[in-house]
């Protein structure tokens, strides 16, 4: 059975490194330097909560944490393999990672859906 | 230009040692000198019992692979001026990740199984009579395979990757890119044979794309490609039985004249 | 006629040393260091992501909430962190751009196109998104 987890574990990886790649640092830049340090001028609550309120804005946010997520679950499931060689507690970091972004993904849907 | 470098190589005898220890040699410096040389010599004129794998002395038949200052390469392929400067000191061991036999002699019969188990031949559908003529091939199906196909088995790449050092049942560079070529051979319909053993956790899916096995190659085989490349077929294949579920295998037509 | 009973040979198997990879094998060069390091720029994503939901969640909870965290946000030290995480996950955004022709095989008029002729549009789709994104939030 283990045999086919990879094949999918292994795309959800990549699709999420290739959107972390491509999107995360633009958020991390606005939201926690640009803005902060006044760099550009920070947009205002309702603009925000606007932009949030809408499905599409819903959806690419849900598909960004997600798979950014599950990129994270998969690198570090194997860095924690080779980089501490403890392989033999396989399980334990299986569902600590791939848990971890089921949990987060499980978090920003409801976050996501609770914004009326 | 020094007339003399200092070589620092690993020995180990099995009945004698419980683990290697370096012993150094002084050996004349000549420009055009490859390490190989030098280890010739020092069996030639200062001690006998130096044992290390050597043939072809020209890079094409992957016996010599050791690790010269830390990095895994060819010790006919290594000129003693590179280190020339370096305090003159050249430190001669053993192919990393490999059990040691004696000297410079790694233990090769995990690679090998490993090399087997790949099944690295072509697996036609069916055997053809040989009344049915040659397998034609256009040159851009040659360019499909033909980098893979330039190994030479040195396992150089065995010795930088870190995952074969950690994780014994790793099928390990060589082995895939091997695979890969006869995967990609338009000749060649045993990709699903193969796959059972590709696909499997302890197949390509412990790479981590290090990309240390392509810096090392000898022959440019890029072994780190021929893994990432597989693990997107592997994907798409995954996502195609999702999608087609009424089974969908993927046969190549070999070409085959006409008879 | 009888066969003479085969000579049993004990082999004789030298002992072959096996050297143990320390835990420690990603200390000892700096490529190895550099692979873990690029490794580990993954965490730096999920952080980035815990800051997104936390976003969301101040969002929903209202503007003072909101302009709470924007102040949390302006303290130096997680100014600080903001900024390791900035190189961290740009390290990450490169090194994934650099390393995508190796997996993928575009033929041209039979030949392979050569890897920054698919490494320039991942680049160039990078520019153009985050100035989307930008856009998007600033207007």
């Amino acid at each position: 059975m283990r045999e086919s987890n990879e094949a999918p574990l292994w795309a959800l990886f990549s699709a999420g490194g290739v959107v972390s790649a491509l999107l995360i640092p633009v958020h991390l830049f606005l939201f926690g330097l640009a803005i902060p340090l006044g760099w550009l001028g920070a947009p205002s609550y309702e603009h925000l909560l606007a932009l949030v309120r809408l499905p599409l804005v819903k959806v690419y946010l849900l598909v960004l944490c997600s798979l950014a997520l599950f990129h994270w679950a998969h690198r570090f499931r194997y860095t924690l393999y080779d980089g501490l060689k403890v392989k033999h507690l396989n399980e334990v970091i299986f569902a600590f990672c791939y848990g971890g972004a089921v949990v987060g993904t499980v978090v920003a849907a409801s976050l996501l859906w609770s914004i009326r | 230009m020094a007339d003399n470098i200092i070589l620092e190589i690993a020995r180990y005898s099995p009945e004698r040692d419980s683990a290697p220890t370096f012993q150094t040699f002084e050996v004349p410096f000549r420009k055009e000198w490859v390490v190989l040389d030098a280890l010739n010599y020092v069996k030639d004129k200062m001690d006998g019992s130096l044992t290390y794998r050597w043939s072809c002395r020209m890079g094409i038949c992957g016996s010599c692979g050791m690790m010269v200052n830390g990095e895994p390469k060819l010790s006919c392929a290594t000129f003693l001026s590179s280190y020339a400067g370096n305090g003159n000191k050249v430190r001669v061991e053993p192919l990393r990740y490999f059990p040691i036999v004696r000297d410079l002699v790694t233990e090769l019969s995990d690679f090998l199984g490993k090399l087997k188990k790949v099944k690295p031949w072509l697996i036609p559908k069916q055997e053809l009579p040989l009344s049915a003529g040659e397998f034609l091939q256009t040159p851009e199906q040659l360019e499909d395979y033909k980098q893979f196909s330039m190994c030479i088995n040195c396992t150089l790449c065995y010795s930088a990757c870190p995952v074969v050092g950690l994780d014994p049942t790793f099928v390990g560079p060589a082995a895939i890119a091997l695979a890969q070529r006869y995967n990609k051979d338009s000749r060649d319909q045993g990709a699903e044979e193969r796959r059972v053993i590709l696909a499997h956790p302890e197949g390509i899916w412990g790479c981590t794309f290090v990309g240390e096995c392509t810096r090392v190659c000898p022959k440019h085989v890029d072994p780190a490609g021929a893994i990432q490349q597989y693990k997107v077929d592997a994907a798409l294949e995954w996502v195609k039985g999702l999608l087609m579920p009424w089974g969908q295998r993927k046969s190549k037509e070999g070409g085959r004249a006409a008879a | 006629m009888q066969q003479p009973k085969p000579p049993i040979y004990t082999e004789y198997h030298p002992r072959w040393y096996r050297p143990r990879v320390s835990v420690y094998w990603w200390l000892g060069q700096w490529r190895y260091m550099k692979f873990i390091l690029r490794e580990l720029s993954s965490v730096f994503v999920a952080v980035v992501v815990a800051m997104i939901l936390l976003q969301l969640r101040a969002l929903r909870s209202g503007p003072e909430a909101y302009a709470r965290l924007q102040h949390w946000l302006q303290i130096p030290v997680v100014i600080a962190l903001s900024v390791i995480t900035l190189f961290f996950v740009v390290f990450h955004a490169i090194t994934w751009f650099n390393l995508t022709p190796r997996a993928m095989v575009i033929r041209w008029r039979g030949k392979r196109l050569p890897d920054f002729l698919l490494t320039a549009p991942n680049y160039a789709a990078w520019i153009v998104v985050s100035g989307a994104v930008a856009w998007l939030v600033l207007r």
